[in-house]
């Protein structure tokens, strides 16, 4: 097993930390892991990325070309790695910030208003969290369990984790 | 077993440097690497240690000259032009025998050239680098665990052979977060026990002088002489090398450093598709694993070998003299930052054996 994954959007929109959230529940579930952003000139509103990669052996190379999961939260994203997922893989779009539809048959798409049921919540900030839910409903190899424990113990004893609890759950029960 | 945890490889080296003694940082930020001085900026002062921010790259490699000569556990890291504004500090330390720790996340190059990574900075960092007939220890760890390890061991070998000792890594690995096992807590050793560094006279003994100038040309030949019997003992005693697979490969990868892990991804690919393969990976690249080529090369099994880098052949050059013209050796070389996948390691190896 070794899920190839590609989180993308624009900067300050949680892209890294969303990476981050399934590193941590991989590694709880014993995985071996690798998280690699791509580095630059970016910054808030500029293009971020990052590949995930979970597997039950050691991981040889952390460097994706193309992903067997694709998630991405703005439209740009999108249009620069659409045509990289492996056939059969599967697609998380944001559908606030994407109109368009993937124009694509050979994959599998949820389109969720991540931005929407974020916000609904009280925290538009949450939007990665809520796809964070979506990606271990649809995508994940890790347990609901095991996911929310971890990405808890990402906030622990910090303000709003209530919240951080909903959006997963939500994001989750889609 | 310690429990893992999650590091970026920046931030897990500079923990490794601290835990294998290193007290003194002297550094000048430039990107990919900042998260080394960063991380030591804070980090140095909880175990009584130093850290400098220093005006400039050549500055800082001189401050490294002074606490290595007093026979602390110094180091300095940059990336590539950091590293080039470095080499005359390097140079001299080389012929004063000073042990220290530099570290080169690679950047592309030449010139400014870009943040991305890259191995362009091969030759420099095995072939010498600055002026004179010069080598250090050359350390490229594939994982962020394996430069853990290496850090950890890195100013033992230093202060044992009284030489600079090179980590060459690359921008990916610098970036990039994976779960490590980090040792423990070693203590450096006390100054005093050295008898040849700096640590202020002792009453009835001689000055102690490091230098690394010897205008007496015959004096100059002696120390030149004391330090390639020096490299020749770390030829000796200190190749690192992983092999894969090569008793039955008819075409063998050889490649460093990040880009041996992206041909570990490529074996695997190339075997289901019947694809006979083998791989030599160096940890060390001085010394150089010269005999795993040869005996590897020497076998009746491999037909050819591929050698895959992120520069234009400057590894390509040293496993061409190993492998001596026993079998054909082609080349798979991105520049400028970008990275090659597994895919295009398969694809280049389906396109040789045709």
């Amino acid at each position: 097993m070794e899920s190839k994954i590609i989180c993308a959007g624009f900067g300050g929109q949680g892209i890294l930390s969303l990476g981050k959230f399934m590193v941590y529940a991989g590694m709880e579930q014993n995985l071996e892991v690798t998280w690699l952003p791509s580095y630059g000139p970016e910054m808030r509103g500029g293009t971020a990325n990052c590949s995930v990669v979970l597997s039950d052996k050691p991981v040889a190379s952390p460097l994706i070309t193309k992903p067997n999961i694709l998630i991405v939260m703005n439209t740009p994203s999108l249009d620069k790695f659409e045509s990289k997922v492996e056939k059969g893989g599967l697609i998380l779009v944001n559908s606030d910030l994407i109109e368009r539809k993937i124009s694509r048959d050979d994959v599998t798409v949820k389109y969720i208003s991540a931005n929407t049921i974020a916000l609904e919540l009280g925290s538009a900030r949450s939007a990665n969290i809520v796809m964070f839910g979506a990606y271990v409903k649809y995508g994940g190899v890790v347990s609901k369990d095991t996911a929310l424990d971890a990405l808890m113990h990402q906030f622990e004893g910090k303000k709003g984790a209530d919240s951080i609890k909903k959006a997963f759950e939500a994001g989750y029960n889609l | 077993m310690t429990k893992k945890v999650l590091m970026k490889g920046n931030e897990a080296i500079a923990e490794a440097a601290v835990r294998g003694g290193c007290r003194f940082f002297f550094g000048y930020p430039i990107t990919p690497q900042t998260e080394i001085p960063e991380y030591l900026s804070w980090r140095l002062f909880e175990v009584g240690g130093d850290f400098v921010q220093a005006e400039s790259e050549v500055a800082a490699i001189n401050m490294v000259y002074g606490a290595g000569g007093a026979g602390g556990r110094a180091m300095t890291s940059s990336s590539s032009p950091g590293i080039s504004l470095k080499q005359e500090g390097i140079s001299y330390m080389a012929m004063a025998e000073i042990p220290a720790v530099v570290v080169n996340m690679v950047r592309a190059g030449p010139g400014l050239g870009g943040i991305q990574p890259a191995q362009s900075d091969y030759s420099q960092a095995v072939k010498g680098g600055g002026h004179g007939d010069y080598k250090l220890l050359v350390y490229a760890p594939a994982t962020i665990q394996e430069a853990v390890n290496l850090m950890y061991i890195a100013w033992d070998k230093a202060e044992q052979y009284r030489i600079p000792v090179f980590i060459l890594g690359d921008g990916m690995m610098g970036q990039l977060m994976e779960p490590i096992e980090l040792p423990p807590m070693k203590q450096p050793n006390d100054p005093e026990k050295f008898d040849w560094a700096t640590t202020g006279s002792h009453y009835g003994e001689g000055r102690r002088i490091i230098n690394s100038l010897y205008l007496k040309s015959e004096e100059c030949l002696q120390q030149n002489y004391r330090l390639q019997a020096k490299y020749r003992e770390i030829e000796k005693n200190e190749v690192i090398c992983e092999t894969i697979d090569c008793d039955d490969a008819e075409i063998v990868l050889t490649a460093y450093g990040s880009v041996g892990r992206i041909c570990k991804s490529a074996l695997p690919i190339l075997r289901q598709k019947g694809i006979k393969v083998g791989l030599i990976r160096p940890t060390t690249l001085f010394p150089f694993a010269t005999k795993v080529f040869e005996e590897v090369a020497n076998k009746p099994n491999v037909k050819r070998f591929l050698t895959v880098e992120l520069s234009a052949g400057q590894y390509n050059e040293d496993v061409r003299l190993a492998v001596n013209g026993k079998k054909p050796i082609d080349l798979l070389s991105r520049m400028g930052g970008e990275v090659m996948s597994a895919e295009d390691i398969v694809e280049k190896v389906m396109e040789v054996i045709k």
